[in-house]
């Protein structure tokens, strides 16, 4: 069994170390904590570096499969100059984090922002704690600093031929001053030789004999357990439950109710809890959207498509006037239906309460919100609450839309005071109340001019808006700025690839009562589906091929139109396809990165779908780890792809009808298709990699469906269009 | 009451017959590694070996299995990481987010144990386990690697 410990003064977690076959525990100092006097200093923020040389690097973001663990510690380690077979990590909390003046900043982990947004400030605390250590063993050997040189963690001093390792210095570091901002220079990525390599993962070992503690596996001495049930229609209430009826059964402590939402049972043992839940007769109160049904919500959508007012996202040209001149138009309405995350950890959190402080064990993508949302809930100052994170089962932008598994948590917590309870959803509550990818659909308008260029291109989304459900303080004079990702006429982040001489894009807002979240991907998903599709439609219309077509508008784009031509070029785009086997392909920018993919699957006639291969290029500016790179890249179309073949989520009587793996099915290894990868960082930018290649998965795949068929899928899931044979 | 055998070890366990087999190595016995995913046997990611033979234990409930029966679960497997299908998950970084992997690589072992040297349909065909994060051509390919280094 891995050990963890906890006290109520610090935190002990088995760290990466155990990569190395050993098991360590890391503590976290606290300000102000006693203990914390015993432990190694730190250089700086970033660095600790023990008496031994083991070097571990503060890791502020967060795990979840991404990768971005690993390639942060890189970044530090390749400025730090350490032994790489040294390094080992732990997690800060955002407790110290705000009582140190965010001195890590930003613990956000959604947007594939990890590793692109923190790359400098990281690389600099691993530069500024190099630094120190040399200018420690310069003063202890009385030498010119820039006369030592380091390698490896071991500090030289040529001209007296002594040296000494980062771990013996170390302590004398942490009491320097750290060196000024602008004297710390950063070096150049072509230089690297621990970022940049396609290193292993430092987290891998405990993944393998089950020692790895997921936030569902937390343990506490005394530790009670809950289930819950939230009302099944979204905004609808609790009216009444009756406790008589499960309060004799095994292991049965209390029910409790959360707020007017649901209500939690409290027990020794989690399925004694959800045992006694699922016997507990509930009334509830099921509010305004009791009958909401499936269609009201696609009624909604397609009443949007043409209607007058709408908000804008871009335009140049004249659109209208442009159609109106066309030689001929191609119109059609491509709809994407909502989707789940579907972590595989359901969600969860422990939570102990009591009238003076509030902690909170949990697997979060933003552990500054878990804290918010713990400290709005337990009535305590924000600095009477402190979270503690745990590995993530996924998240997928489940763990950062809302911390309502914190919630909830902490809610259940305070009924028992003093007594730490952990609350795990069941799949079906989880799968019933998540924050769902948004429901939307798109026509598209296009006009093609005497000489059959594409004069003028209309898309009109029409559906959910994230930010609406999420924070609608930040949307801007009622415009989400997310609706249009990979569509904006310019900028670094999510940037349209073509030039069209009249272009209008627009969003009619329509908002059904299903919370919507940040999925993997975002809205560039929906909309690379939309635009990536149409361009072959449009391809196939005016008999040019989809590839030499899209290539022509993307004279001032040459970034998306490289990694374009990358896998027309790996997959041989022009010279013929395996007997039977047909191609698809797509591109798209977002999250900083440049996306392509071409797609090669047969149809038999019986309509069953087969995809053989896919070539997938990214160029996200820098690559820290090229195998990780890869594993996502792969991964994403497994995403991707999932979601495009069976992925919808449907309402009746105002309540989610799916809710586990036997009525939403995911793609898996029978399915399973070869990904080859082409990695090309062009440098001078920073690109993320944990989503982009979820948008061009459906796109290709459809594209290369309609060249094998004829059949232009306009609706996910493709599982609700038959493929067979006329 | 239930009596069972846990990698080796005889349990006394004080649980309802209907308890899932998952929830009494979870809760009662302590054993964490093997994780919740779904409840009705669909994802996998309960899966431990009962006889050798790779089990959802998610669905089974605990008064079904016998003293007699051999449980194992991720954590009797190797907890020193020597057996070769670890050794090739390791080798070939399979895990992403890893939640999925115990179930994973107990369906391998038990397909291994039952088919030494399986055809790369054969893999397809058995592994049904369920993974989000998408690391199924490495773990086809880790599979493939532990299936030569045990034929030496």
């Amino acid at each position: 069994m891995n050990t963890i410990t906890v006290s109520r003064r610090g935190f002990l977690a088995s760290g990466a170390a155990a990569a190395a076959g050993l098991t360590l525990g890391f503590h976290v100092p606290f300000a102000g904590d006693a203990s914390a006097q015993s432990v190694t200093p730190e250089v700086n923020a970033w660095v600790v570096i023990k008496p031994d040389d083991t070097v571990v690097v503060r890791v502020a973001r967060v795990e979840m499969g991404q990768g971005t663990l690993t390639g942060l510690a890189q970044l530090v380690a390749e400025e730090l100059e350490c032994d790489w077979d040294k390094v080992t990590w732990e997690y800060p909390t955002p407790g110290e984090n705000v009582r140190r003046g965010r001195v890590w900043q930003n613990f956000g982990t959604a947007g594939s922002q990890g590793i692109r947004q923190s790359n400098e400030y990281v690389r600099k605390g691993g530069a500024a704690a190099r630094m120190m250590l040399i200018k420690a063993a310069a003063n202890e050997w009385k030498v010119p600093v820039g006369e030592c040189t380091v390698a490896k963690g071991v500090i030289t001093h040529a001209g007296t031929g002594r040296s000494t390792s980062y771990g013996k210095v170390a302590a004398a570091a942490s009491s320097l001053t750290p060196p000024a901002a602008d004297s710390i220079t950063l070096k150049d990525p072509k230089t690297w030789t621990i970022a940049g390599r396609p290193l292993k993962r430092l987290d891998t070992a405990e993944k393998l004999n089950g020692r790895q503690v997921y936030s569902i596996d937390m343990k506490l001495p005394g530790m009670l357990n809950a289930a819950l049930k939230v009302c099944p229609v979204f905004g609808g209430k609790i009216k009444s439950f009756d406790v008589t009826q499960i309060e004799r059964m095994p292991g049965f402590k209390k029910a409790v109710r959360l707020g007017d939402t649901g209500v939690a049972v409290i027990a020794d043992t989690w399925w004694r809890a959800k045992t006694a839940l699922d016997a507990l007769p509930i009334e509830w109160d099921e509010g305004p959207n009791a009958n909401v049904q499936q269609a009201d919500i696609l009624a909604a959508q397609q009443e949007g498509l043409t209607a007058r007012e709408a908000i804008l996202g871009s335009k140049n040209g004249d659109v209208p006037a442009a159609l109106g001149s066309a030689r001929r138009t191609v119109e059609a309405v491509y709809a994407v239906p909502h989707q789940h995350h579907v972590t595989m950890e359901p969600m969860n959190a422990t939570a102990l309460w009591t009238a003076e402080k509030c902690e909170v064990w949990t697997a979060t993508q933003n552990a500054e919100a878990a804290l918010a949302t713990a400290a709005e809930v337990s009535g305590l100052p924000i600095d009477k609450n402190e979270v503690y994170r745990l590995h993530l089962g996924g998240g997928f932008g489940r763990r950062s839309s809302s911390h309502d598994f914190v919630r909830y948590a902490v809610l259940i917590a305070k009924e028992m005071p003093g007594t730490p309870i952990k609350t795990i959803w069941s799949r079906e509550e989880d799968m019933t109340h998540g924050w769902y990818h948004p429901a939307t659909q798109c026509r598209l308008v296009a006009g093609f001019d005497d000489q059959d260029n594409l004069s003028a291109l209309h898309m009109r989304i029409s559906g959910q808006s994230i930010l609406a459900t999420l924070n609608p303080d930040r949307l801007q004079n009622g415009r989400d700025a997310a609706t249009f990702q990979g569509l904006n006429p310019q900028g670094p982040e999510s940037q349209l690839g073509y030039t069209v001489p009249n272009l209008l894009i627009e969003h009619a807002m329509r908002n059904p009562h299903v919370p919507a979240g940040f999925w993997r991907g975002v809205n560039n998903n929906q909309n690379a589906i939309y635009l990536e599709c149409f361009l072959d439609e449009l391809a196939h219309s005016s008999k040019q091929d989809p590839l030499e077509f899209r290539r022509k508008l993307m004279a001032n784009h040459p970034k998306h139109r490289a990694v374009l031509d990358a896998v027309a070029e790996k997959v041989g785009w022009g010279t013929p396809a395996p007997a039977g086997v047909y191609r698809g392909i797509a591109q798209q920018m977002g999250f900083g990165s440049y996306v392509a993919a071409c797609a090669e699957v047969s149809v038999s006639d019986a309509g069953i779908l087969k995809i053989h291969r896919i070539v997938a290029a990214t160029d996200c500016g820098h690559a820290v780890n090229p195998q990780q790179i890869a594993a996502q890249v792969e991964g994403s179309f497994v995403y991707g792809l999932t979601a495009a073949l069976y992925g919808e989520i449907t309402v009746a009587n105002g309540r989610v009808e799916q809710e586990n793996f036997d009525t939403y099915q995911m793609l898996r290894m029978d399915e399973m298709f070869d990904v080859e990868t082409i990695i090309m960082p062009s440098g001078g930018f920073w690109g993320g990699v944990g989503e982009p290649t979820i948008f061009v998965a459906a796109p290709a795949v459809l594209n290369a469906i309609f060249a094998a068929t004829g059949i232009r899928v306009r609706q996910v899931p493709l599982s609700k269009t038959s493929l067979k044979k006329a | 009451m239930a009596r069972l055998s846990i990698n080796d070890i005889i349990r006394d366990v004080d649980v309802e017959p209907d308890t899932p087999l998952l929830w009494v190595i979870r809760e009662q016995v302590g054993l964490t590694g093997t994780k919740y995913g779904c409840g009705i046997a669909q994802c996998g990611a309960c899966t431990v070996h009962i006889d050798g033979v790779a089990t959802r234990s998610c669905a089974i409930p605990v008064s079904s299995v016998t003293e007699q029966q051999k449980i194992v679960t991720i954590e009797g497997l190797s907890p020193d990481l020597t057996h070769p299908v670890q050794k090739a998950w390791l080798e070939l970084d399979v895990p992403q987010c890893g939640y999925c992997q115990s179930g994973q690589i107990m369906a391998a072992t038990a397909l291994l144990s039952a088919n030494p040297r399986p055809t790369e349909q054969q893999i397809r065909d058995e592994m049904t386990n369920i993974c989000r994060c998408g690391t199924y051509n490495r773990i086809k390919a880790a599979i493939e690697l532990a299936s030569n280094t045990m034929a030496g």
